[in-house]
Parts: structure tokens; C-alpha cells; sequence
């Protein structure tokens, strides 16, 4: 029975252990800012994201769907694309529920 | 009855022996205090690459550059650090807090996992992979990842599109780059970066990798400036277009990561340039370890050739490196900045023909020279 079956010493072996030492540096950077940085009030403005204009389409993450059935719309041909616009109705719909709702007020 | 003792006792010894407990333990600790030995000095020089930076281009623009903190403004990286570890550290409204906060960690991290298989001297390397080179390209494609999460974690259009940018930037870099490295392992005939070196001192100076690879030199030379996302390429944290990119929403220590992330990089590159085609640690100058070895036997101190050679060495490698981190600062402050357009354009049609080129030409001659 050999031990060094179990945990070979081999040249990969620095490897997990490096991981391991950066992703700590990374956590205790993390938590040192937590422990040390000051924190100010949270104002809605200091949380809200830096724009140069107004956020008209206030989730730019659903935008994300359409970028592959725009690059491959030669692919998918007209269910594609009628998939696509089902989608951007979808999104149309929230849009103007927004502007009704009076969150481009400040235009 | 003593002697059945004896045996047992000589039995057991044997046995925890074959066992190996203390050897694998002690090989491990070793091995950490290795790795921790790697980590201050891979901290220390990022710091003296900050400063490096900001004192050539206070050069190149003609002023100073820092010189209050501390003499000639070393301290002043590090006083930046301590600065952006005490900003407040802000998670914008609406942002995926988790995905915000790994970003940078997985923008830094595989750059920092890659040092371990530089060499820096003859036996001076952490964990001499046979992949070595593989390695390294294998591990910087996670880079995109980080870049990406951090762009979509923002909840902000500017910085999606600018991650989206920075993501393209990288991954059409990443192809020349492989098949450069790909053509100097053709040349060496293995992956290992210490194989590499060991094949590059046959006829001292002239059997660098530079002479027999002009081409690949330099496509490794803009793809890599590229891939640390430096002027003429630094799109994605251009000031005027697009507000920093994907780093606009981060403060503080994250800002740090991304900062150190990008210097840490710059001094990868600027190693494997020296190690894939300025010959590593080799100094190649015959005179010198001939006249260090002669003063130590000379001065009956033969074990001091065995730690000087170590400090040349490692002299060698970071002068060579030197070398790259002065000629891309030069060019920072030198050189316009590239369109995305142009920059894609670069990268996939003219350097990826090339490198290709390169390759098979390599190819062609290491099969004729075989036969």
C-alpha cells in the first residue's frame, strides 16, 4: 500500500494549489474592501446605472436573444424570423407600458 | 524478546517509508511555499510595472511623472491600490450582483494561474508542464468569459456593448497567437517552455527563435499587445467612445482586479516573448558564466557559481521581458487607436493569413530539413 498512490507528486500537482491561492487573493481582496471601504448612503442615483442618455429599453438583457437570430437569419429563414418578431412584440409591449407608466418623464 | 523488537521496530519504519506520508508532505509544503514565493513576486512586479509605465510616458511626454510618494515615486502604485481598496464598493440597481462580482475574478485569474509555467531560470519554474505553451493559450480563452459576465453583469448598454467588444477582441486575437506558438513548437519539438529555451542555445545569440521565425516574431508581437487589450487596441476602455467600456460600472477593488488583471498580462506576454524567441534565461554570451565560474573556482568558492547562475539567469530573462514591456509602452503613448472594424479586420484578415503562412512554411522546412 502506497500513499503516493493516493496523492502522486507529479508535475501538475502545484496546479490546484495555485488555483486554490487565487482564488483566495481574488475572495480576500473582496472582503477586505468589504471590511474596509466606507459606504454611503444609497441613493437611487448612485445605484443606477451611468448613462449618457435616458434608459428608454430598461432591460438591455433580453436584447441579448436577438443576436444570434440576427446573424443567422439566412439559417433560419421565415420561422426564424417570425419567432424574432413575436419576441420584439413582446418587448415592444413592455416599452410602451413603461412610457405610459411615466418613467421617460424626464425627457 | 529484544530482538523481535528490533524487527518489528525496523518493520514499522519500513512501512510508514513505503508508505510515504512525510515524503508527499513535505514535497507539499514545499510546493506551497513555492507557490507563495510566486504570488509576492508576481504582486511586487505588477506594482513595478505601474510605476514603469507611468515614469516612461512621463518621459516620452516630457515631465516627471510620480515623485512624491515615496523617493523617485516608488511607493505610488501602491498607494493607488490602498486608495481603490478603501473606495466603496457599488453594486448598480438592477445588476446580477453575483455575476458583477466574478467578473473581474475571472478576468484575473487565468492570467494569473499562467505563471506557472514560466521559467524564469535553469530550474527556476514552478510546475514544468510537458503543455506548457498549450497550456497557456488554453487557459487565457477563459479571459472572454470574465469579460463578458462583466459587461452583461452591469446592466448598463455601454458596458454590454463594450464586454461584447472586448470579448471579439480577444478571441480573434487568440488564433494568430496560438499558431505562432504553435509554429515555435514545431520548431522545438515540444510544448514544454523550458524544452523551448533548452533548444535555443545550440549557437548561443544566433539560434534564437527571433532569427528563425522574423515573421511569427512580430504577428506574436501584435496579436499579444492585442490580447492585453493595449494601445493601439485598448477599444474596450477607450475613454471617448465608450465611457470605459466594461469596466464603467466598477469601483474599487473590482477596478483594481481589472487594472492588476491588465498589467499582469502585459508581463505574461512580455516572458513568453523572451522565452519563445529571445531564448529565456540563456544569456548566450559565452564570456560570462565562463568568467563567473573562473572568479569562483579562482576564489575557492565553488558553490557560489551554483547560486549566481540562478541570479543571472533570472537577470537574463527580466531584462529580455524588459525589453517588449518598454517597446509596448513606447508604442502606448506612440500610436493612434485602432476602430473595432479595423481592429477585427487586423486580426482576422492580414494576421491570420499570415501566421497561417508562417506556419506552414515552418512546416514545410522542419519536414525537408527532417529528410
Amino acid at each position: 500500500m502506497n500513499f503516493e498512490a493516493f496523492l502522486p507528486i507529479s508535475e501538475f500537482t502545484p496546479l490546484p494549489l495555485y488555483l486554490v491561492i487565487s482564488l483566495l487573493l481574488s475572495l480576500i481582496l473582496n472582503s477586505a474592501s468589504f471590511a474596509f471601504a466606507s459606504k454611503g448612503p444609497a441613493s437611487p442615483e448612485k445605484l443606477s446605472a451611468y448613462e449618457c442618455s435616458s434608459d428608454l429599453l430598461g432591460d438591455v438583457r433580453s436584447l441579448t436573444f436577438l443576436f444570434p437570430r440576427a446573424v443567422s437569419l439566412n439559417k433560419i429563414g421565415w420561422f426564424g424570423f417570425r419567432s424574432m418578431m413575436v419576441f420584439v412584440r413582446i418587448l415592444t409591449i413592455g416599452f410602451l407600458h413603461e412610457w405610459k407608466k411615466g418613467a421617460l418623464d424626464w425627457e | 524478546m529484544t530482538n523481535i523488537i528490533k524487527i518489528s521496530e525496523k518493520e514499522l519504519a519500513q512501512f510508514f517509508n513505503e508508505l510515504k506520508i512525510i515524503t508527499t508532505f513535505s514535497e507539499s509544503i514545499w510546493i506551497l511555499a513555492y507557490t507563495l514565493t510566486l504570488v509576492l513576486v508576481v504582486t511586487t512586479g505588477v506594482l513595478v510595472i505601474v510605476w514603469l509605465e507611468r515614469k516612461i510616458s512621463a518621459g516620452v511626454q516630457q515631465r516627471i511623472g510620480p515623485e512624491y510618494a515615496g523617493p523617485l515615486g516608488i511607493i505610488q502604485s501602491l498607494a493607488d491600490g490602498i486608495k481603490l481598496l478603501l473606495k466603496e464598493d457599488i453594486i448598480p440597481a438592477g445588476s446580477n450582483a453575483w455575476l458583477f462580482t466574478i467578473g473581474p475574478a475571472i478576468v484575473v485569474i487565468p492570467v494569473f494561474l499562467t505563471y506557472l509555467v514560466i521559467p524564469f531560470g535553469q530550474n527556476i519554474i514552478l510546475a514544468n508542464l510537458n503543455i506548457g505553451v498549450f497550456f497557456w493559450i488554453a487557459i487565457s480563452s477563459v479571459v472572454p468569459l470574465g469579460l463578458l459576465m462583466s459587461g452583461y453583469g452591469s446592466n448598463n448598454k455601454y458596458s454590454f456593448l463594450g464586454g461584447l467588444r472586448a470579448a471579439a477582441q480577444s478571441i480573434s486575437y487568440e488564433i494568430p497567437l496560438a499558431l505562432c506558438v504553435l509554429s515555435i513548437s514545431l520548431l522545438s519539438g515540444s510544448l514544454s517552455t523550458v524544452d523551448i529555451v533548452e533548444i535555443q542555445s545550440k549557437y548561443g545569440f544566433l539560434s534564437w527563435n527571433v532569427w528563425r521565425q522574423p515573421i511569427g516574431f512580430i504577428v506574436f508581437l501584435i496579436s499579444s499587445l492585442a490580447e492585453c487589450e493595449r494601445l493601439p487596441f485598448d477599444l474596450p476602455e477607450a475613454e471617448e467612445e465608450l465611457v470605459a467600456g466594461y469596466q464603467t460600472e466598477y469601483s474599487g477593488i473590482k477596478f483594481a482586479l481589472f487594472y492588476v488583471g491588465s498589467y499582469l498580462n502585459l508581463l505574461i506576454s512580455s516572458l513568453f516573448v523572451t522565452i519563445l524567441y529571445l531564448g529565456g534565461w540563456k544569456s548566450s554570451i559565452p564570456f560570462v558564466e565562463n568568467f563567473i565560474q573562473n572568479i569562483s573556482i579562482n576564489y575557492g568558492i565553488n558553490e557560489s557559481f551554483d547560486v549566481l547562475k540562478p541570479v543571472l539567469d533570472i537577470f537574463t530573462t527580466l531584462s529580455k521581458s524588459y525589453l517588449f514591456l518598454f517597446i509596448s509602452i513606447l508604442t502606448r503613448r506612440t500610436l493612434p487607436r485602432v476602430r473595432i472594424d479595423q481592429l477585427l479586420d487586423l486580426g482576422w484578415k492580414f494576421l491570420l493569413p499570415i501566421a497561417l503562412g508562417n506556419l506552414l512554411l515552418t512546416a514545410s522546412f522542419q519536414i525537408l530539413s527532417i529528410n
